[in-house]
Parts: structure tokens; sequence; C-alpha cells
């Protein structure tokens, strides 16, 4: 026996004995009680906080987009959690291992460009702040591993600060617009893109109510009346103080898990701090300013972002087929086409082949490569046919334009 | 055998609600007066002097840290703009496991390196009882791991300062606030990553009550740490990750963002809260219960 351990218990020897065995081991049940009260607080908890739907009053889906529409918040901050599954492998390291490498060599890239660094929002989740006061002044974070990198526009300056690396892009707000517009990142962006697409081909309702980062909202339930677009269903969470899109859900029509997940977690209507949209370049930190930043598009390494900006200058040829949710985007990229893996030959053409499937129409044949969004089409002389549609709709798209 | 001397001289004296606190001060004397336990200290404070020193010379002919973006420890491109980033670097550089490393040998050692020793007897011929023996061994422990912490910030405050400028400083949102209130988060900041090192604290004890064997417990200590470290590197293992005490370490950098971003660094505490609760008791049940015959 141990020096201490002794009680004042009169009992036998052997009862004693017995009696400390099994206070041995009753003393277990308090490590096994400690989780088991941590367990059942991780599971309980949200369940009590999410007290259910709202109680709000009947609205028409008329009513709910008008308000979407007269909704005017100039003042906001919040955080917005983005998750987005295109069904891409995931090429987030890839790409920004090629585009360093290609940036270390030519040392004229900033990481600090918005345009490339909103594009990683294409894939995986993120969280993002934002912060808002009137048009002159907004602000949008991207929250990285022990990192950021903010977009702050303020009166005519726009600046982007990437603090893992230290750099910062200068621009002037003008300019800018155009570029910011192209990324919708907050769910009220995104709703105005699908509220665009309403029309006959679409039905609109509200869909019962919804609580959102701890606001009462209404649920709008946007859904193509065709078939052959792989878009399932458009959730929007509408506030319904401010009229607000709170969060934006895309479910493709194959089912699964969202395509576009982007809501708030948490939001406030109040007047963000002054000192949120004010920046000046720390010492030492690396400024490039716009213009600046076309040499590493030269650079043969950056291969892939090379032909998209050539794509994009395409797009005056661009022609669009179908209506509706089954429009199809149509240009002639004037090139060869893609080669088939059989062409190419060897590991790559292996490669080729397996991403994409190979399809003849009418319109001779071409490689179709899908997403769980977007499908694209290439045709072998080089046409190139881009929809939220499915495989078929595609081809057929294709045999019609011929 | 100084703890036994000490011990012996403690009894003689009445007991009070203060012994414990007599018992805690010759636990921490004899702990923070080891050679092992001033080396690992050394080795804590030569890491900022490093990393400085590099720094200083790669970016001497006036160019930024070099290597690809998002190489190196987080904040050490910032470190020529502000040596007080120096010692958010050091601090990321340590967390992972310089810091948990020394937690576990100091830890494991709490209850097996006395029974190793066979000193544990004696210690427990004082009349504190079991509990307040273990509970006593527990708070040694995490001294230790707020002492370590504020061995690496303050080198690194050092360094930092003879090495580079200082003054305001730029958040990683792009705000500015003063070097004052810079130096409140670094202390925070400190305070946050000693808080995070309870639960590997906390499991290092209760392996140590385990076994007899002082460098049985420390590498079994450092072994589940590494094992821990690895397996939160594995993508497809992603469902069990958030349960890894080492999971939201790094979270304290969330406290250089403005606002401060809290969601990662509440759910770090209450993670370490949770291991602390289960090893502390576990730790406490096995104690209690077990034959001490050396």
């Amino acid at each position: 026996m141990a020096p201490y351990g002794s009680d004042d218990s009169t009992m036998t020897e052997e009862a004693d004995d017995r009696y400390t065995g099994r206070r041995k081991a009753a003393r277990y049940v308090v490590p096994v009680a400690v989780v088991g009260v941590a367990a059942a607080t991780i599971g309980l908890v949200p369940a009590i906080a999410d007290s259910g739907d709202p109680d709000l009053p009947e609205i028409t889906a008329q009513q709910l987009i008008d308000r979407i529409a007269e909704s005017d918040v100039q003042e906001l901050s919040g955080t917005v959690k983005i998750s987005t599954d295109l069904g891409l492998p995931d090429l987030g390291g890839l790409e920004s291992s090629l585009g360093s490498g290609a940036m270390g060599e030519s040392g004229d890239g900033s990481s600090a460009d918005p345009s490339a660094k909103l594009m990683e929002l294409a894939s995986g989740t993120h969280t993002l702040r934002v912060a808002a006061d009137g048009p002159d002044r907004q602000k949008l974070s991207l929250l990285e591993n022990a990192a950021e990198y903010s977009l702050i526009h303020n009166g005519k300056d726009v600046w982007g600060y990437d603090s893992q690396s230290n750099e910062v892009f200068h621009g002037t707000a003008e300019e800018q617009k155009d570029e910011q517009r192209d990324v919708p990142a907050t769910p009220k962006d995104m709703t105005e893109e699908a509220l665009k697409a309403v029309d006959d081909t679409t039905s609109v309702t509200v869909d019962g109510t919804a609580q959102v980062a701890g606001r009462d909202a209404y649920r709008l339930l946007i859904k193509p009346k065709q078939s052959g677009t792989t878009v399932g269903a458009i959730t929007v969470a509408v506030d319904a103080k401010t009229g607000m899109p709170l969060k934006f859900t895309l479910t493709p029509a194959s089912g699964g898990a969202a395509v576009i997940d982007a809501g708030f977690t948490q939001v406030s209507f109040a007047k963000p701090a002054a000192s949120t949209f004010d920046f000046s370049p720390p010492k030492g930190a690396k400024v490039t300013e716009e213009g600046e930043m076309t040499a590493p598009e030269e650079h043969t390494e950056r291969a892939a972002p090379k032909s998209e900006d050539e794509l994009a200058k395409d797009f005056e040829g661009l022609k669009v087929i179908g209506e509706g949710w089954n429009s199809v985007a149509t240009f002639d990229t004037g090139g060869e086409g893609i080669p088939s893996g059989s062409e190419v030959g060897g590991d790559f053409g292996g490669f080729l082949d397996s991403l994409g499937d190979k399809v003849t129409g009418k319109f001779g044949s071409g490689t179709v490569f899908q997403t769980r969004l977007v499908n694209a089409l290439v045709t072998e002389d080089g046409k190139l046919y881009v929809g939220a549609v499915t495989k078929d709709a595609l081809v057929k798209a294709a045999d019609s334009g011929k | 055998m100084s703890q036994a001397e000490a011990m012996q001289a403690e009894v003689t004296r009445t007991v009070s609600p203060l012994w414990t606190f007599g018992l805690l001060r010759s636990e921490l004397v004899t702990t923070f007066r080891r050679w092992r336990t001033l080396a690992l200290l050394a080795v804590l404070a030569g890491v900022p002097i490093l990393v400085g020193i590099a720094v200083r010379i790669e970016t001497s002919d006036g160019s930024s840290v070099g290597g690809p973006p998002g190489a190196g420890p987080a904040f050490i491109a910032q470190i020529t703009n502000n040596g007080l980033f120096l010692v958010f670097t050091a601090l990321a550089a340590t967390l992972p496991f310089f810091l948990p490393m020394a937690i576990g040998v100091i830890a494991g050692d709490a209850i097996a390196g006395e029974a190793n020793a066979g000193t544990l007897r004696y210690l427990l011929v004082a009349p504190a009882g079991r509990s307040r023996l273990l509970l006593t061994k527990y708070a040694t422990v995490m001294a230790f791991c707020l002492v370590a912490t504020l061995v690496v910030a303050v080198s690194a405050l050092t360094v930092g300062a003879l090495l580079f400028p200082l003054g305001d400083l730029t958040t990683i949102s792009g705000t500015r606030i003063s070097f004052a209130e810079g130096l409140g988060r670094a202390l925070l900041i400190a305070l946050i990553v000693a808080a995070s090192l309870v639960g590997v604290a906390a499991l290092g004890v209760f392996v140590s009550t385990l076994t007899n064997s002082g460098i049985a417990a420390m590498a079994t200590t450092v072994g589940l740490l590494i094992t821990v470290q690895i397996l939160d590197q594995i993508p497809q293992l992603h469902a069990i990750h958030p349960y890894f005490f080492s999971h939201y370490w790094l979270s304290f950098a969330d406290l250089m963002r403005e606002p401060v971003y809290w969601d990662d660094l509440l759910k770090n505490l209450g993670l370490q809260a949770v291991y602390a609760g289960v090893f502390g008791s576990a730790a406490w049940a096995r104690f209690t219960a077990k034959d001490v015959t050396a």
C-alpha cells in the first residue's frame, strides 16, 4: 500500500481491498463523464441555438424581389463563408506553385494582384470579411492561415494587400470597377447575377423563412422551368428588415452538395470604424502599381492563364444559342481546337483524354469537359460551346449552331 | 534529493491552506533549477535569435525575404517592417514543435521522473494528499508553459528591437495600430500560445502517471505529439482534425487581424480545456489509485 491512501475505514483488509478496488475503477468515471459532457455540448448547443424558422408575415415573390431591388444597405460589416464545389480537381496548390515559380523568375508579378487572388475563391471553402461605408469605401478581406488578403477601396484608391508576401497592389477606382465586378463574392452580388436571369423560363417562389447569421430572413427559391440545364435550384435568404441577401445557395440538378454556398455567418448594419478603410503601405512592402502587371502574362510558364486571356479577347465573336437557363455561349477560338489524345500520343494524350469525354454529332466530333455546373464542348475545328447545361444539351446546341 | 529535503522541512510545519503554495513553490524551484529545464529554455531562446539573424542577413541588401510566398513561418515577411513581428514569427516557428516538445519533457517527467528516482514515496509522506500533489505538479508544468512562451517572446522582442526598426505596425488586415497596442497584442498572443499548450501538458502528466520510467513518459508524450502533428496534415482525415489538440494552434495569428477573428481562437481554448479536463481527471483517477512502490 502506498504511504498515503489509507482512510479511516475500519473494515477488514479483504473488504477494504474489494472496496478500494471498486473505488479505484469508479474514479475513471470522471474522465469519461468529461468526454461525455464535452460531446453533448458540441452536439446540443447548435441544436438549441437553432430556434427554428422565424414567423414572418406572408410575402409574394414579386414583393420580395422588389425589396431586394430597393434594398439600400450602405453600411455593413460581416463575415461571409463561401464554399464552392464545382467538382474540379483541387488545383489550388498546383496553380499557386506554378504562378510563384513564374513570378520568382520574372520578379515582376505581385501576389497582391486582386484579379489573381480572387480567383482562388473558385474552389474550396473560404472565409471573407466584408465592410462597406457608402459607395466610396469598401473592404473585402480573404482570411488565410495566419495571413490575410485585403482589397480596400477608399475614395479613388484601390489597395490590395497580401500580408503573407508583404506585397501591395495599388490602382485607382475607375479602372478597377469592372474588374471587381467580375468576381461576385458576396451573397448580394450573386443574387443580382441570378435575378438577371429571371424571365419566363424561371419559377420564383417564396419558400418559407430561415435564420441566417442571427437574423430573420425569407427564402427565395429560383428554379429553372426548362430541362437540360445543370442548375437545380437557387435559394436566396433575404433579410426581412433590410432586403439584403444574406445567403446564396446553388444546388446542381444532379443533386448532391451545393455547388456554391455563400452566406453571412455574422453581419452587422452599423457603420464600420473609419480606420477600417485607412491603408498606407507598410514600410518595406513591395508596391506594385496597376499597369505593371503585364510582364508575367508574357511568361511562357503561365500558359494556362495566358490562354484564358486570349480567349477573353475573342469574346467579341461571342454568340449565344438558346434562351434562359439553356443558353450556350459559343465562339470560334480561331485555333485548331484541342487535339485528341491519340493525336498527341504518349502520356500527355492519355491525360487529355482523361479530362474530357469524346462526343460526336452532326457538328463533327469534339471533347466535352464536365464540371458539376458548367460544361464545355471543344470541337475539333476549334469552336467552343460553354453553358450551364447537360452534355446532351451542349451537343444539341452545337448541332443547331452548325 | 532536494525536493525530498524540502518536503521534510515542510512536514514539520502545521498544515495550513497555504501549505499547497509551499509545495508549489518548492516544486517550481526544483523544476526551474534543473539543468535540463535551463537547457530547454536556452534552446527556445535561441530560435528567435537564429530567425532574426537569418532574416537580417538575407535582407541586408534591401531585398525582401526570399523564397516563394507562403514559405517559412507566418509573419516572416513583415519582420523587416517591424521588429515586433519577430515575436509572432518566433512563436509560430516554435509552437508546432519546440514548445510542445519542451512541455512534453517537463510533463512526462512530472510523476514518472520522481518514481524513477525513487523520490515519489517521500513526496507522498508529506500530508498533502495525492490529488494535491498531482495538482501541484500540473500547475508547475503549466507555469513552465507560460515561462517557456515568455522566454521565446522576450528573446524575440529583444532581437527584433536590436536588428529591426520598431514603431507603428500594420496588422495583417492592412490597418495600422500603435506600437503600444502592438505590444499588448504580443502579450495576449504569448498568453494564448501558453494556453494552447495546456492540452499537451495534461496529456503529458497523464502519461507520466502510467509509468515509472521518466524517459518512457517523455518519449511517449513527444511521440504522441509528432503522431498528431502528422495526422493533422493528412487531408483524408479532415473529419477528425478538429479534435486534435494541435489543430487550432496557429489560430493565435487571428489576433493580428482587425477586427480580431475570434472563432478559431475560442475553439482552440475550448479544445484545450476539454483536453485538460479529460486527461487531467484521467491522471487523477490513475494516480490516486496507483500503488506507489518507488
